[in-house]
């Protein structure tokens, strides 16, 4: 089916790599996998196989953007709906991208411009999205939880684009696929994550992810940042940079917001960028060939140094184009054929 | 009229004794206790193999009413009361308006009687519309029938106010009922801060929040002489505090609720916006301090906090919801399942801490169970099991945690003034 419409397009036919065919060539022979719940509301409850499936439909997908035309008729008659109640840039044009390469129908919907302003709330809010025949709903909320209260009103599949200090599954999906392809795999591979731990969904996705494929993770920041339990959640927690760099093979700078500032976490941004900013001097620790990672927008100068954003090292670019092959996979996962 | 609860075991707090006692009672006084006694023509309430308590207080419960009917009223709450096994309640004065004057008082009191429910004693502020700035005319506020002073819902952030509001409570001869909190510790946290806060990316509330606020209340009490209780204790250091305050002779008391001393942290996984509560549900350590410090002694008294809201206020992000549980219909079931089935209090010490020591600490005099006593009585079967149905109760809240949660041990009737005004006999 799926394979089947790509060779339709006329672009060719395409060679189907082993782990491809895994995903596309074997429907209804029993082997393919899907993932095991209708939404994904963050990377602590995903299995690791689930995960790989991600990561390897992301590859098929990625191929598709390299084209000369990015479109596959894949969710044709599919509606994603993007629900943005926080300003984003790139998460969501990704989404909206993924949608449209896909084919399917997307509408964004941001809460400074919908009934939210009325004081709708997120379970009515839900509840008409559904009824206007949503397959997938994309949900970026600043209050850790929201999409779990979405998944349960509705019958559309629900990904998490970011809620709160929570999670950012998707985020971490397109840190470990720009890893993987970069490094041939993720196990046993040192991952560094600096900055605000404390109020960053993306650490929090990062660790669950990188660890539950093998990977060793350190997280660090300034005590301040540092919030209780993070050695159980199976990081390695260090308030000294050049410890976290040293023989790092990743490194994922986290945005820091420069009003944390007046909350009394760090004194200035000038220390914070001294202690916890990376430079070429600091980068130095690292293995040769170590990723230098951004979620972005970053604070050049700040939490990394142009130098270093803009460095052979640097895969701040990739990650948004990775961005997009995943969100196309989990779109294709959740609203095609993908679901068991 | 006459009544006789024949072959029940009669549990009395004060003495902490429990007897097979036939118990009969007449024109709303116990009249008499003994063995097989004369049915005559009284009605007669088989009570064998159940206790016969003295009427259960809960000195901490929101009734919301006046201002917030949508979330309970002096009715729906005195009713979940009596279901729940309470013939009296002290109701916290965080209404709107805030009860900081003698006509809310004498409203709350106004409406109770006539119902034929539970007894109502009104807890007055201890700041004007408990902002913490002024003092509320607390000897006027005993005049009309209050029985304490709190700003509960929220802490008197400044200490000076909180000396004077000590100094000038002890006084007027009532107890300071303390809400412990320093905001700035808070700092808009939903839950306890640990590894569960974390895990979910919510903010935490760390112990020391409440801890700081018990240590400054306790010196506060020591400097003015003043009765201090803590209101709902959750940490393991503020027992210890209390502990501490008690061994150096201190007037301070505290209480625990049901939730504070069942659930951790653990129960916000999911994000239920039902287990949001303040203080939060705390971490393993916490409900073993807190279940130590009932066992021994210092902590006296078990109060619900019941907090009811209404769903569509409950329905929303976990950062958004209030907090806040009911607990009046699933207390004395958590008591009996956690506390007395496991063996750490008796059956007499659980009933001292809903009935004469509550009772001693707002000066009434209730939490007894003798010839000459009014009939206020709780009878509580120890085998009943059931299992929690939010929509089964008598209050509007329906915010409880413990939906689906199985209890032993549930009240079974309730006499107020030899009137029974709840029974599932």
């Amino acid at each position: 089916m799926y394979s089947q419409e790509i060779m339709q397009r006329g672009e060719g036919p395409i060679v189907l790599k082993r782990r491809q065919s895994l995903l596309i060539g074997t429907v209804g022979e029993g082997s393919v996998m899907g993932l095991r719940k209708k939404d994904l509301l963050g990377l602590e409850h995903v299995e690791t196989d689930e995960i790989s499936l991600i990561l390897d439909t992301a590859a098929s997908m990625k191929e598709i953007i390299g084209r000369q035309i990015k479109k596959v008729p894949t969710l044709r008659g599919k509606t994603v709906v993007n629900v943005f109640y926080e300003p984003s840039t790139r998460t969501r044009t990704s989404f909206e991208l993924a949608a449209k390469y896909l084919s399917a129908d997307s509408v964004n919907i941001s809460a400074s411009t919908s009934s939210v302003v009325k004081g709708e709330s997120l379970k009515d809010t839900s509840a008409t999205i559904a009824a206007l025949g949503a397959d997938v709903v994309v949900l970026r909320h600043p209050m850790a939880g929201a999409p779990g209260l979405v998944a349960n009103t509705v019958k559309a599949a629900v990904i998490n684009a970011g809620d709160g200090a929570h999670e950012h599954p998707t985020q971490a999906l397109l840190d470990m696929f720009t890893v993987r392809e970069r490094k041939g795999g993720l196990e046993d591979l040192k991952v560094a994550i600096v900055g605000d731990i404390l109020h960053s969904r993306v650490a929090r996705s990062d660790i669950w992810g990188f660890t539950k494929m093998g990977a060793r993770v350190s997280v660090c920041g300034p005590s301040t940042m540092l919030p209780p339990g993070l050695e159980k959640m199976g990081a390695n927690v260090l308030e000294n940079m050049e410890d976290a760099l040293l023989g790092a093979d990743v490194i994922i700078m986290l945005r820091i917001q420069l009003e944390r500032q007046q909350q009394g976490l760090f004194p200035s941004v000038r220390e914070y960028a001294r202690l916890f900013g990376l430079n070429r001097e600091k980068l130095a620790l690292a293995r040769p060939g170590a990723l230098v990672m951004h979620p972005g927008p970053m604070n050049r100068g700040v939490e990394i140094s142009p130098e270093v954003a803009d460095g052979t090292h640097s895969v701040i670019n990739e990650q948004v184009t990775n961005g997009l092959a995943v969100r196309m996979a989990l779109l294709y996962l959740l609203a095609g054929g993908g679901t068991q | 009229m006459k009544i006789l609860i024949k072959g029940g075991r009669v549990v009395d707090p004060v003495a902490e004794t429990e007897k097979n006692l036939d118990v009969a009672i007449e024109d709303g006084i116990i009249v008499e206790f003994g063995n097989n006694l004369k049915e005559d023509s009284a009605e007669v309430i088989d009570a064998v193999g159940m206790l016969v308590a003295p009427g259960l207080i809960d000195m901490h419960v929101h009734l919301r009413e006046p201002g917030y009917e949508a979330k309970e009223t002096i009715e729906t709450g005195l009713k979940a009361a009596v279901r729940g096994g309470f013939t009296g309640v002290a109701c916290m004065p965080n209404t709107k308006p805030v009860a900081d004057n003698q006509t809310v008082i004498s409203y709350i009191i106004d409406r109770t009687s006539g119902l034929g429910l539970a007894r109502v004693w009104p807890i007055g502020a201890i700041t004007r519309g408990s902002k913490g700035e002024e003092l509320a005319e607390m000897a006027d506020l005993k005049k009309a029938g209050a029985v304490a002073f709190s700003d509960d819902g929220q802490p008197v952030t400044g200490a000076g106010i909180m000396r004077r509001a000590m100094q000038y409570a002890r006084m007027v001869g009532l107890t300071i009922i303390a809400h412990c909190e320093e905001p700035a510790l808070v700092a808009g946290g939903s839950m306890h801060e640990g590894f569960m806060s974390t895990r979910l990316g919510l903010k935490g509330i760390p112990g020391a929040a409440e801890e700081v606020m018990v240590a400054r209340d306790i010196i506060l009490s020591e400097l003015t002489g003043c009765p201090l209780h803590i209101a709902h204790v959750s940490t393991a250091g503020s027992v210890r505090l209390v502990k501490e305050a008690r061994a150096r002779g201190l007037k301070v008391t505290a209480e625990a609720t049901p939730h504070h001393f069942t659930l951790t942290d653990q129960a916000v996984e999911g994000y239920s916006t039902s287990t949001k509560v303040n203080p939060p549900l705390r971490g393993e350590e916490d409900v073993a301090a807190v279940r130590q410090g009932l066992a021994d002694g210092t902590i006296d008294v078990i109060a619900t906090d019941h907090a009811p809201h209404t769903p569509e206020e409950k329905e929303v992000e976990y950062d958004r919801a209030p907090f806040g549980m009911v607990g009046l219909e699933t207390a004395v079931g958590l008591v009996w399942s956690e506390l007395v089935e496991s063996g750490i209090l008796t059956p007499a010490r659980a009933v001292a801490k809903m009935t004469i020591n509550p009772a001693r600490i707002l000066g009434i005099e209730k939490g007894i169970i003798q010839p000459g006593a009014v009939a206020d009585i709780t009878v509580i079967d120890p085998a009943r099991e059931e299992v929690v149905n939010p929509n089964e109760f008598a209050s509007k809240g329906r915010n409880t945690p413990f939906a689906g949660r199985k209890i032993k041990g549930l009240p079974v009737l309730t006499m107020v003034g030899g009137k029974i005004v709840f029974s599932r006999l």
